[in-house]
This record gives C-alpha cells, structure tokens and sequence, in this order.
C-alpha cells in the first residue's frame, strides 16, 4: 500500500532552505532515519485502523477501505503542502506535529468506537479523524527532510528517508493484522501507537537539541502530558473491551458496550460478523439463516390457524422477527427482550440492521424492554404463535426463563390452538441440559416434539416446538422464501441420532434451578 | 435524647466501621420511622383507671378478636370458614399484621417483618386449608404432602454469604473448610437426622410444626434445659464455622445466641424442617414476605377495626365485655367469647384476672427491620455468587438483606431490599438505649452496613424506612419452651381465649396460625 507515496514529493517544494541555526552542531542523521522509520510506521497503523473501524462497523469494506486510504493519503499530500508554510523554528514545529499525531491518532480508535455507540454521525467522525492524521502526517517527513537539509547529501537524504518510510510501511502492515490486532484489540492498538509517536517527540527535544535552544522543557512537558493521557486511556480502555476480550475472540472485537444487563460484543472476521452476550456466541452471520429459520418457521405452521399475533421473546438480534415477517398471516409482533441496549444496536448497527432487514422498523413490530417472566405475567392470553429464543441458561437469571413455572405462565398465555417453539442448547454437548428442557415443558403441560439441526458455527443445535394439545409435528415447510428450510429438511429435524437421545434429568423448577447446574458442568467439559 | 450517630453506630455496628462512616460526608437520606403501634401501646400500660363507657357508646358482637397480627387473624378466618359470621377482629395499630406486616412501593411490595413460612405436611390441616384457599397447591408428592406452588417455592440461589470480601453460595462456609470443619458439619447433619426421625412410644416425633404437634417425653425435652451452644459443645462440634452458623441460626429465628437458647429450640430449627435425612422442605415466600398471607387472612375475616386500644376484657354473665379506647373516646363492646390475642405481656395489662395474677412473663426480643429503597442494583463482581434471596453478612451484627425481587424474578433495575437487625441482648435495656434514636441514625446505620459489602450502594439509595419492634418476638431461653407457666397461659378463663405465637415459646407464623386456629376450635366446641 502506497502509504508514504505523498511524501516522495515533499522535498520537491524547493525552498530556499531555511537553513539551521548558524552556531549549530550537526544531527545525528541515522537516528533520525530511525524516527523517519516509526513515523511511517505509526502513521499506516492509524489509517488501518481506521479503515478497519469503518468497514466493520459501518459495512461494505470495499467502499470503506478506498474511501479512508483516498482520504489519508490526499491529506497527506495536503500536509506536505502546507509544510512550505513553517518557515522557523523547524525542529520546534517537527516535535509539535508529532506530539499532535501522537494525541489524534492515539485517541482516534477509542473515540471512535465510543462514537459508534453514542452518536449518529459516525461517518462524519471517522472521516474527520483520519483527515486531521493524514495532514498531520503529511507535515512530518518534509519538516524532517528540511532538517537534515544541507548536513546530507539530497540524493542520500530523498534515498535514506524513503527506504525508512517504505520499510515503517512494510513493518506497519505485516504488525497490524499478524501482532497489534490479535494481542491489543483495536482500541489499544491506537493508544499503544499513540504512545510511540508521543516517545518520537520526547526523544527529538534531545535529538534536535541543536536546533531548539534553551526552551525545550515546554515541549518536553508537552510530551509527558500527551503520554500521560495515552496511558490513561490504556487503563481506561478496559472499559471499552477487556485485555481478554481482545485475547479470546479468534476475531477482532469492533463493538463492545456493557449495558444494564450484559456484555454486547460484535467481533468481525473473513467470514462476516459474530456477535456475543457474556462471551457466549448468539449467531455468526454466515449461518445464523439455518438457526432462525429452525428456530421460528416450524411453530408457524404447527398451529391450527395461519398465525396472526406471534410473541418473540428474547431475540433481540430482529434475526427471528426477520423470519416471521415473511409469513403473510402476521399482523401483530410484540418482541419482549430485557436489554434496550440489544434492541437498540438492531437497528442502529449497519451490518445488523441489513441483516435482520430492518425487521425492528416494519409497522407490525412493537418493542417491550423487559424481564419475560415478569413481563409474561400481566401480558395479554392471545399469541397465537410464541417464539422462545433466550440466551443458555448459563447464570440463575437466565434459568429461571427455562423453570416450568415460566413455560406454565406461558401455556396460559397462547390463544387456543396455538404453539411454541424454544431454543434449547445443543442435544450433542450439552445433552442433559436439552433434555432438560424438553421434560421442563412436559412438565409443565406442554406437548413436546424435539427437534435439532447443524449450525456450523455452534454444532449441532436443539429445540422444542410446542402445544398445550396433543398435535403432529409439521410436515411442509411455509411457501416463503427460504434458504434452508424444506420438506425434507424439516423432517429430518424431528429424527435424533443415538447420542443424542433422551436421558434421564429431573425437571428444572424456580427452587432447583437444575438447568443452571446441568449446563454448567456439560459446557465445562467443551470449552 | 438518644445517643449520638457515632455512639449509635459503634454501638449497632461495632468501633472500626463506626469511624468510617462517622467520618464521611453525611447525606441526609429520605424516610421515616415506621409506626409499629408502640405509642398507643404505652399509653394503654400507663392507663392509671379504667374509663367508664357511656350506655350509648356499647355494642355487641359473637366473637371479638383482639388483636390484628397472625394468631388473632388465624382465630377470625378459621371462625368464618367454620360458620361463624359474626366476628369483629379489633387492632390497636393503624394496620393489621402485627409483626408479618408488609410495605409496597412502586417497584415492589415488600416485608416489614417475618418473610416466609416452611412448606406445610398433608397433616397440618390449618396451613394446608390456608394454600388451599389461595389454589397454591399444584398437586402431592409421594409422601402425600402438598406440593407449593413453584412462584412460591423460594427461588434458588436462596442464600449467600459474604466472607472476606467474596460472596460465596448457601450459608455454610464451604470454601477453605477444613476437614474437620466438614467432619464436624456431617456429624451435627447425623445428629439432627437422628432428632428429625425419633419417635416416641405414641409415634410423636420430638421435632415438628407445630409445637403443639411435638412429642412431650422427658428424652426429648430433657433438651430445653440445656442451652444449644452446651449441646454442641458436648457434642464435640465446636468448629467455627459450625458454630457461627448456628449462632447464625439462632439469631435469625430467635433473637438470641446459641449460648442463651434452649438445646430443643435450637435442634428444632434444623430438625423441624426436615422431611426425610438429607431433604428439608420448601421454603415458601412472598415479595412481601408473610404480609401476603395476611393480606389473605384479612380478606376472609369480615370487619376489622383498627386503632382501637382494648384496655379491659371481662368474663361476664352470659360472655365477655370489652373496653376499648377509640381516637374519639371509650368504647364498649359485648360479645359471647373473646379471642385475646395479643402477647403475654398486653395481656397482664388487659385482662382483668390476669391483671392481679402477676407471674413471670415470657421474654421478649427487639428487633430493628429497614427497607432499603433502591433506584438500582449495585455491581456485582464476576466469579462471586450471584444474587440470592437472603444475603447474609459474616461478620455483620445484622443478619443481612432479603431482596423483594428476587422471587418475582425481576433481576435487574430498582428494588427494595429489607435488612434485619436483632438484638440478642437483655430486650429491656435494648429498648431503653433505643427509645430516642431517630430516623438519621438508624439510616446512617442501615447504609453503612450494607456499603460494606457493596461499595457503590450510597448512591444508588433512594429511601430507608425503619421500623423498631420493641417486643418483636418471643425468646426461647434455656427452659422456656417446656416451662408449665408458658403450658397454662393457652387456657381459657370463661369465656375468654388466648392465642398468641408467644404461647409456643417461639414467634414462627405456623405457631400463631396454631394457636388462632385452636382458640377457634375451642369456640366452635362451645
């Protein structure tokens, strides 16, 4: 990538030179092709980051990517421009200019990402980040090449600098993807970067002490005040992801916020996006079709009627709002899930609000931010269709969403003729907990027929559709657009292999939360 | 005048915690003082003479109850449902409830006192009917007892303790027991299967609800003369860990250490509940604790009258008449029987032939109970054990928090907590010391125990109301449960009843349902 590309014509302005002090000592060049070195490499760190950030959060990579080199790199052509504006006290000017980049790049991919969750105008922000980087940087090499002017020969000064600027490209782009992402995440990765630019400019009050005079302590507390707020906003950054949610995601974290309830984290990688509750994976773009339309479709064709009232709880993606949606019968969707934070990402978050195609803004859609259980209790007794779709029951909050009191309150709430279906982990790893499940709403007065498929990214998966009378599972799927779901497909759903087959629990009531200890110790034994 | 804060503090919460949190900056924090009666209370002890009733002023009724609380309501409601319809209940507070009474809020509703009650055998046929009524049977096991209601079935995790800054699950402390520590928990276990399983030459199990049920050989109450804290020492179970959880015990059912309680009321805190070794049964609960059942009880019993003093019950010709002070002037009631159920030591006072009888009254504890209001919950650290029902603090004089919202299921957002405080010393100096403690201490008090366990929790309180029993239970000391004073206060004198939890020696509701249900019978008997 032609990072540096802009620079090549910096020294082309031919000024006169403005010469060094007259009583100066000479530079110590190759050091300062040392610092030509980490300024080239910061500098494309910056605009990778920034490229990285807009296409994962905003989508569309290809646009994002040429939209944010285009931009930095005609910037940089504006910085070298207005460097033959700096016309004293070089070495001053140099040592500002870096401690500005080490400040606005620095804190460029934490605004960033707290932008993304707080204001609408992202773009606007993310485009103006890498303006101000990009004209910054292009000020540096110039300042630098001036500086050297007249103590080096042109022809080694333009080769020596270059070679360092190309080399800091080359080490940038092969740290960036291989060392920084993977171990620092993308917020650390800007203030670590940050911090080595900031380290440039401490160092050059000693280096080009022979072009500063006597006033180098304002500049050297300066530096320490940049560094100082980098470092900061090192220790802050846990607040925006975890030095271990950096670590444990295989993909790198583009959007993490602790809500009231929970951790929401949206990691990206080659094959699309994932997004996690607590750690736990809720779907991965590129199979999420074959989970939701398993989870939703076979409940709308088990009922009597063509269902016209559906209740989805939990599912705050919209991905099985998505699915429903596509069945004409519906005319009324009330989606109950506890965490305005979940419902608000949907549909403020691009690659998920094309994903559930804007299911939340569909006129028949009304959101309640509330506990199901809770919510359930005083909820009118008319859905003809419920759709189940909770986070495992990894932590007592959640188990009691899987108690036979909970599935008794929610019999008492189905129209006649109505049916259910639950997510119910996986029958493969967590074969207890499954069946748990099952013979929880068993208990509770339900008629259950079990059902499971593959969904790549979590295994094989399980789920229980449901009547209060006694029915025959669904032989056709729905006559609407779909991608996994057919016939056979969804009669193979309803067979189970041998290791999966039911095995003896007791029923998961409000007083044992048995669910919560099942899970525990099948999962336990996978991760 | 009452103490200072500080001195309040230190006194309540012990020297260390006192000067943190009489050092910080003092916010003045919402609430009031909670009325549990205790003005018209005294004013009837201090009644030098019995006023005159005005003929105009003397009405008549079948049964009048006296007294609000448990015992008296249980006496109305078991009336009713057994045909008796004319029955007045009358209450010296401005609420029914006694010491089960309960609170609502906009977020919730809440207890002021006793919160829940143990899942009842298909033989107690009183606690049985109550469940019936409110259709909180979902079927029966294979014992043939009831199965509660699971939304009432206290939700699991129930309990938690907080130790060396961690919250660990249950209220034993297993996390770096010793083997000995867990020697000694399985051999106090064996012991309390033996006493949960004895039966006497009749079939009468030592340890069961209610006391009245209880076998009354030597062999088992030989144990009321002994004091639970030398039981276990004889035992050999002296761990700490052991030990602090059944001093724990001690303070959470009776008011007292196990050093002062009775070897039977102590082995009957951990036997009675015990269906089979090794399984207890359910605990059952309300987000207002037992105020729910009382809620019931009320709206099955006809009139109540409330703020009416009962001063003097006479057994008459023909029944009883009562006298009363109503805000507006004496008041005279006739009626055929009389239920007094009020506590041993109101009864002296009210009841003529009592009066002059004198004798040793049962003693009483005190109790202090805040609801704490809060806008939202405080941080959790991962890796502790998550919220519970009831969060009990190790090393805190106060026995802890229950969460109203815990059994509805609504874990996150605002909500009440209640916190409890007994007062294991001498009742009357406690009552003394505290008589002139105002709203600001007892909340400074409230909050600063809880900040010690969740830092951020200041600031996230929105209100602490806080209510003083003065006399809130009845204690069961070393010889009080088998003691023949105790036996014979139950007996009628006329046609005058008593029912009380106090005359079990032990303030549970099951005793008090007990003894309304059987001043009734004895009524319906007549």
């Amino acid at each position: 990538m032609g990072a540096a590309a802009p620079d090549a014509a910096a020294p082309g302005a031919a000024d006169p030179p403005d010469g060094p002090a007259p009583a100066a000592r000479p530079l110590p060049a190759p050091l300062l092709y040392i610092n030509v070195f980490v300024v080239a490499t910061c500098g494309l760190v910056y605009e990778l980051l920034a490229g990285t950030l807009g296409s994962y959060l905003l989508g569309d990579s290809v646009t994002q990517f040429s939209l944010v080199i285009g931009l930095y790199l005609s910037a940089m052509g504006v910085g070298a421009w207005l460097s033959r504006r700096v016309d004293k006290h070089l070495a001053r000017r140099f040592i500002e200019v870096e401690l500005a980049v080490a400040l606005v790049g620095g804190v460029s991919a934490p605004i960033l990402f707290v932008g993304f969750a707080e204001i609408a105008h992202f773009q606007l922000l993310l485009l103006g980040f890498v303006t101000v980087i990009g004209i910054l940087v292009g000020l540096e090499l110039p300042l630098l090449m001036r500086l050297l002017q007249g103590q080096v020969e042109f022809k080694d000064l333009v080769s020596r600098v270059l070679t360092f600027d190309y080399a800091g490209a080359l080490v940038a782009a092969l740290l960036f993807p291989m060392l920084l992402v993977p171990e620092l995440g993308l917020v650390r990765t800007s203030l670590v970067v940050g911090l080595g630019n900031a380290a440039i400019g401490l160092w050059g009050t000693w280096l080009l002490a022979p072009h500063l005079g006597k006033r180098v302590t304002g500049l050297r507390v300066r530096a320490l005040i940049v560094i100082a707020i980098l470092v900061g906003g090192l220790i802050q950054a846990d607040h925006m992801s975890t030095w271990a949610e950096d670590r444990m995601y295989a993909d790198t974290v583009v959007y993490a916020k602790t809500t009231a309830y929970q951790r929401i984290v949206v990691t990206r990688g080659p094959s699309g996006f994932n997004l996690f509750l607590n750690g736990n994976l809720q779907f991965a773009s590129g199979d999420e079709y074959r989970y939701h339309e398993a989870l939703v479709h076979p409940a709308m064709v088990a009922g009597d009627h063509p269902p016209k009232r559906v209740l989805v709880l939990g599912g705050g993606d919209g991905l099985a709002l998505r699915e429903l949606l596509k069945h004409p019968s519906v005319e009324a969707v009330t989606l109950v899930d506890l965490d305005p934070g979940m419902t608000t990402l949907s549909t403020a978050f691009p690659p998920l609000a094309q994903l559930n195609r804007q299911s939340f803004s569909d006129p028949r859609v009304t959101v309640v931010n509330d506990d199901a259980m809770v919510w359930l209790e005083s909820a009118p007794a008319n859905w003809d269709v419920a759709i189940v779709d909770f986070p495992d029951p990894n932590n007592f909050a959640l188990g009691k969403l899987y108690t036979k009191r909970f599935y008794r309150l929610l019999k008492s709430k189905l129209a006649p003729g109505g049916a259910v279906s639950v997510q119910a982990t996986s029958p493969l790893f967590a074969r207890r907990s499954f069946w748990c499940v099952m013979e929880t709403m068993r208990a509770a007065g339900f008629v259950v027929h079990p059902y499971q498929l593959a969904v790549p990214s979590f295994g094989v998966w399980g789920f229980g559709l449901a009547r209060a009378e006694a029915f025959e599972p669904p032989a056709h799927a729905p006559a609407v657009a779909l991608r996994f779901l057919d016939d056979d497909a969804l009669g193979a759903m309803f067979k189970f292999s041998a290791d999966e087959k039911p095995v003896p629990v007791e029923i998961n009531q409000l007083d044992n939360q048995m669910l919560v200890r099942y899970y525990e110790s099948e999962w336990r034994k996978w991760q | 005048m009452g103490p200072s804060r500080r001195e309040f503090v230190a006194m309540l919460l012990g020297a260390p915690l006192a000067a943190a949190c009489g050092g910080g900056g003092a916010r003045t924090i919402e609430g009031s003082l909670v009325e549990t009666g205790m003005g018209r209370g005294h004013a009837m002890r201090d009644l030098r003479a019995i006023p005159a009733v005005p003929d105009g002023r003397w009405r008549r009724t079948g049964v009048i109850v006296i007294g609000g609380g448990v015992a008296g309501l249980s006496a109305a409601w078991w009336l009713r449902r057994n045909g008796r319809t004319d029955v007045t209940v009358v209450e010296l507070d401005d609420v029914v409830g006694g010491t089960a009474r309960g609170g609502a809020s906009s977020v919730t509703p809440y207890p002021w006192g006793a919160h829940y009650v143990v899942a009842p055998r298909a033989d107690e046929a009183a606690m049985v009917a109550l469940f019936e009524e409110q259709g909180a049977i979902e079927g029966h096991d294979a014992h043939g007892d009831p199965i509660i209601d699971e939304a009432l079935r206290c939700r699991d995790p129930d309990e938690r303790i907080w130790y060396r800054g961690r919250w660990a699950d249950g209220l034993y402390l297993s996390a770096g027991a010793s083997a000995e520590d867990l020697a000694q928990l399985a051999r106090f276990d064996a012991a309390i299967d033996q006493w949960a399983t004895w039966r006497d030459a009749a079939g009468r199990p030592a340890f069961t609800v209610p006391v009245s049920a209880c076998s009354t050989d030597p062999t088992a109450t030989a144990l009321d003369r002994e004091s639970f804290g030398a039981w276990l020492d004889r035992q050999g179970l002296t761990s700490e860990r052991l030990r602090w959880m059944t001093d724990y015990a001690c303070r959470d059912d009776y008011d007292l250490l196990a050093a002062d309680t009775s070897a039977w009321a102590g082995i009957y805190y951990f036997a009675a509940r015990r269906r089979a070794p090794g399984s207890s049964r359910a605990v059952v609960t309300w987000p207002d604790g037992n105020a729910h059942l009382i809620a019931h009880l009320a709206s099955k019993v006809g009139p109540i009258e409330t703020k009416l003093a009962v001063v003097d019950v006479r057994a008459v010709a023909g029944g009883v008449e009562v006298i009363a002070l109503a805000d507006d002037g004496p008041v005279g009631i006739r009626a055929e029987h009389a239920v007094v159920a009020v506590p041993r030591h109101v009864a002296r006072h009210i009841v003529a032939t009592r009066r002059e009888a004198g004798g040793v009254l049962p003693d009483c504890g005190a109790w202090a109970v805040a609801n704490v209001h809060l806008r939202d919950r405080p941080r959790e650290r991962p890796g502790d054990a998550p919220p519970a029902w009831d969060n009990v603090i190790r090393d805190s004089p106060s026995l802890g928090y229950v969460s109203a919202t815990h059994q509805r299921g609504r874990d996150v957002g605002p909500t009440v907590w209640t916190w409890y405080y007994p007062f294991p010393e001498d009742g009357a100096v406690v009552r003394k010391r505290l008589a002139g403690a105002g709203h600001g201490e007892w909340a400074a008090t409230v909050v600063a125990d809880l900040a010690r366990v969740h830092r951020d929790l200041p600031d996230l309180v929105t209100r602490v109301d806080v209510a003083f029993w003065g006399h809130g239970m009845v204690r069961p000391r070393v010889g009080a449960m088998f003691d023949l004073t105790r036996m014979s206060a139950a007996a009628p004198i006329g046609a005058i009843h008593f029912a009380h939890t106090d005359l079990s020696g032990m303030a549970l509701f099951e005793e008090a349902l007990d003894h309304g249900v059987r001043a009734a019978r004895e009524i319906l008997a007549s």
